[in-house]
């Protein structure tokens, strides 16, 4: 068979990414028969299809969110992994934004192609580092995709919390963090950096954050937050949804300081409109260098860019002498959208 | 330098009075000298150096960056400083050469190095020392950077607070702070060694320093049921401005006069003409106004004396300065605050008479003996002794005989009795481009008063305005608005309103009714801009309080 083009392999259509080839479609936001997903964030994980191929962690994740039938029938498959469909090869390879979260590598006659859905290539002690897979096209997210977004040392911002309460320890401390991934991130960062009192969860974050520990990710003491005194939450941390945090749910604690933890947390607009008063700019998604970086890493001639800020990566890529253009996927955005869904769902 | 951005970045988002008190205690508890006091003195507006042009920072990152992606950048973010250090590139690692293995990047500047840097640097070595520290820094030390340099420092502190939160070092009251703050200067060693009990209080060396005012609470008719008339001295309230006229003598000899606004700023320069009438050493508290023909002349003669960088003598002559006085802070045998008003009025009364100078008098009294007898004064203020000048009385002054003269606006001590119910000094928030002839300029306002919140005070937006002013006043205030951007949305520019920084619109309106519709609850009908308030800072301006009463007597009646 003679090499074929990208765009034979991998197309984009109103519901996702379609391989017509192999049949399936990646992360689609539409029922479809065969979807392969990349993990578990909403706006990529959505139930309703037909059979469902993805990481162990991402299917289990998805069952504790939309129920045992969320897809017709399942198949799990290892990171490295190689399986046949119709004429392509898929792959699923770390992605290092959540736990079980992948890139998928489709190829077919010698061309190979990496969707990468979400990623991150800084650390994360809960789940698998980010791999570099070399690839013809690389298909990349921009959620943070301009040079002001430069997310920097995630421990340092952990700390900026921890002085803030030694500092004020009559308040309560209130991190808001999306339930699926940052959160038990900044746990597991939180307990790095030497505190070891036990931090208090709101409900919405209870089950994903306990499925985490069943996994073997240490994550010290957690408390659920619900029926604890006021008084008692003086001096204390939870970790909450970010829309729970701005909410009158937030009358429970004593003279709370919000925190947001999220890459947006670096423009301080975007934090003044949240009325956050400690912003800490940890992000699950790379950043501008990481973005760049991971692109010319790649070895990628060519680069497709979707969701984010598709302009300044795609300028930069053809300054660099790449093949670039926007994917006009729509439907995804950063995750911060599901998370309402979800907190309404745990408060009811 | 990035301790100091650190602390910068969170006082920005702490919205708490007290919560940005501890923030700021503790940055000077844990910082040294001189470091500091470089701090207290940004914070307190007391460093000068010339500051940068926006030209220069775009040139910085012009090249530097790629324009394309500065613009989008600049576009996403919307404030030019925070774009460039956000997203200055970090720099290429210096080859590790023989001289210089093991350390690759030289450590950032502190505060102190910058704001010593600053004050000598040449204009032509500016961009190439702003490049190294913006390579030195951090992200947020970078931003700090930038908004120092160009004069934009606008976190929402008061030279105030700032020197509440060094009292508290030493739990010394801020009122002492206040007293020997004229006569120091950055970095404030001698301020924080007697702080921390390492040195003796600071003297105040100035001879003619200012003395934070004494400010009063607007009356309502109820508050007089519990008032005796007996009590209170009234006086006329002067449509002027408020200045402080202090003289002083060096060690030397040298006599000082120095006039204050109502805020500490000095304003002497702008009356070169009233100065040899103050030639008694003394702290007089008064109204400044215009007096041609012995009559006082109207707030828009008064305004042609206000905001002027030189003073012709033409405009002297035919603007001629005066003051009114009403109290006496000091005299020549020191600091007379802690006497009650009606030991400082009659000390008052001799000191003007001993001055005996055309250009200043006394303040007359009103005598009464029930408040009914005042308000029939107040309704006619010409045939109750303000004779000729009673179209420059705005309404009257009520002050307790015992009052000591406290900074601030202490309860119960002196009150405003208005004319015109319907007029309110409000903060310029938000202004918008207007329509047609006016398209290039910000010509509708959004203004706002005082309210209190769980997080203390914050100003709520009351009303909107596009007319009331004159064409020379539209001017002033775009340039104003242009000049003090603090966000962009479209047409609309958010403005600086912060306690000691913005713009105070006196408002005048046809009435108020109850509005849901409204975040502050009430509606104004027809407002529109009377004054603008130079002189007024926006902590002074009214609160949302004022409006509900004035509310409740409308529907009442
Ligand atoms: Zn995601």
């Amino acid at each position: 068979m003679t090499a074929m083009r990208p765009q034979d392999i991998l197309l984009p259509v109103p519901s996702g990414l379609c391989c017509k080839a192999g049949g399936f479609h990646i992360d689609p936001v539409r029922p479809v028969e065969r979807a392969l997903i990349t993990h578990g964030h909403s706006d990529h994980a959505r139930a309703g299809h037909g059979a469902v191929l993805a990481t162990q962690e991402t299917l289990d994740i998805m069952r504790l969110r939309y129920g045992e039938n969320f897809a017709g029938s399942t198949q799990a498959i290892s990171y490295g992994e190689e399986i046949r469909l119709g004429d392509v090869t898929v792959s699923f390879h770390p992605a290092g934004h959540v736990l079980g979260s992948a890139q998928i590598k489709v190829s077919s006659g010698g061309t190979c192609i990496i969707a990468s859905g979400d990623y991150k290539d800084a650390r994360d002690p809960t789940c698998a580092p980010f791999e570099l897979v070399p690839c013809d096209v690389f298909i990349t997210e921009a959620t943070f995709g301009l040079p002001v977004f430069r997310h920097g040392d995630a421990a340092a911002e952990v700390k900026k919390l921890l002085a803030s309460v030694a500092l004020f320890p009559e308040r309560a401390h209130l991190v808001g963090a999306y339930s699926l991934g940052k959160a038990q991130r900044v746990i597991a960062l939180i307990r790095e950096a030497g505190y070891d009192a036990p931090i208090y969860l709101h409900g919405a974050m209870e089950k994903i954050t306990r499925y985490y520990q069943d996994k073997g990710i240490p994550l010290g003491e957690l408390r659920p937050v619900k029926g604890v005194k006021k008084a008692e939450l003086a001096g204390t941390i939870t970790l909450a949804p970010p829309s729970a945090t701005s909410d009158l749910w937030t009358r429970r604690f004593p003279d709370p300081v919000t925190a947001f933890a999220s890459g947006w947390m670096r423009v301080r607009a975007r934090a003044r409109q949240r009325g956050v008063e400690l912003p800490l700019v940890i992000s699950d998604h790379a950043d501008w260098d990481g973005l760049t970086a991971t692109i010319a890493a790649t070895g990628a001639g060519e680069v497709w860019v979707t969701h984010g800020q598709e302009d300044a990566l795609v300028h930069w890529c053809q300054s660099k002498g790449l093949a670039a253009r926007p994917l006009d996927l729509v439907g995804y955005g950063d995750e911060e959208e599901s998370e309402v869904a979800a907190t309404e769902d745990a408060e009811a | 330098m990035n301790r100091f951005a650190e602390l910068l970045d969170r006082l920005a988002y702490e919205p708490g009075r007290n919560n940005k008190l501890r923030l700021l205690t503790s940055y000077f508890r844990e910082v040294e000298d001189p470091d500091r006091g470089y701090a207290l003195a940004a914070l307190t507006g007391a460093l000068s150096f010339k500051h940068a042009k926006p030209a220069l920072i775009r040139d910085l990152i012009a090249a530097r960056a790629d324009p394309v992606l500065f613009a989008l950048s600049y576009d996403y973010v919307g404030d030019l400083s925070e774009t460039v250090a956000l997203m200055w590139p970090k720099p290429e690692p210096q080859a590790a050469g023989p001289d210089r293995a093991g350390h690759n990047n030289p450590p950032p500047p502190t505060l102190t190095e910058v704001v010593t840097t600053l004050r000598t640097l040449g204009k032509t070595e500016l961009p190439r020392q702003l490049a190294r520290w913006l390579d030195e820094l951090d992200e947020t030390g970078r931003w700090a950077l930038l908004k120092l340099v160009t004069g934009a420092l606008r976190i929402g502190i008061s030279a105030r607070l700032a020197k509440t939160a060094a009292a508290a070092l030493g739990t010394k009251d801020p009122h002492e702070v206040e007293l020997i703050w004229p006569g120091l200067s950055p970095p404030y060693l001698d301020l924080f060694a007697w702080l921390e009990g390492r040195g003796d209080k600071p003297v105040n060396q100035d001879p003619a320093p200012f003395r934070p005012v004494m400010l009063a609470h607007a009356i309502e008719d109820d508050d007089f049921a519990s008032m005796n008339a007996a009590d209170y001295i009234a006086e006329w309230k002067w449509d002027g401005i408020r200045v402080q006229a202090v003289s002083g003598r060096e060690a030397d000899g040298r006599v000082v006069t120095r006039l204050y606004s109502r805020s500490g700023e000095d304003i002497t320069a702008g009356f070169p003409d009233l100065l040899p009438s103050l030639h008694l050493p003394g702290a007089l508290d008064g109204e400044l106004l215009v007096v041609r023909d012995r009559r006082v002349q109207s707030f828009n003669v008064l305004q042609q004396r206000l905001n002027r960088k030189a003073v012709s003598p033409k405009l002297m002559k035919d603007y001629p300065i005066h003051l009114r006085a009403y109290d006496l802070l000091g005299d020549e045998h020191g600091d007379l605050r802690e006497l009650p008003f009606a030991e400082r009025r009659a000390k008052l009364e001799g000191f003007i008479a001993r001055l005996k100078d055309p250009r200043v008098d006394l303040s007359p009294t009103i005598s009464f003996a029930s408040w009914d007898e005042l308000k029939a004064a107040r309704a006619d203020p010409a045939s109750a002794g303000a004779g000729d000048d009673a179209e420059a009385v705005e309404g009257v002054m009520l002050k307790r005989r015992d009052a000591l003269y406290l900074p601030g606006r202490p309860k119960g001590q002196w009150w405003k009795w208005k004319h015109d119910p319907h007029i309110i000094d409000a903060v310029l928030m938000y202004a918008q481009r207007g329509h047609g002839k006016r398209s290039s300029y910000y010509s509708d306002y959004t203004f706002g008063v005082w309210t209190s919140s769980e997080t203390g005070d914050q100003l709520v937006p009351v009303g909107k305005a596009y007319f009331g002013f004159t064409d020379e006043e539209l001017l002033q205030i775009d340039r104003f608005v242009r000049r003090n951007t603090t966000e962009k949305f479209g047409p609309v520019r958010h403005v600086v309103h912060e306690p000691e920084q913005g713009l105070v619109l006196e408002v005048a309106f046809e009435g108020l009714q109850r509005s849901p519709r409204h975040k502050s609850g009430v509606a104004m009908r027809f407002p529109r801009i009377s004054r603008l308030r130079w002189d007024k800072p926006p902590r002074d301006a009214d609160r949302l309080e004022t409006l509900e009463r004035m509310l409740k007597n409308e529907t009442a009646g």
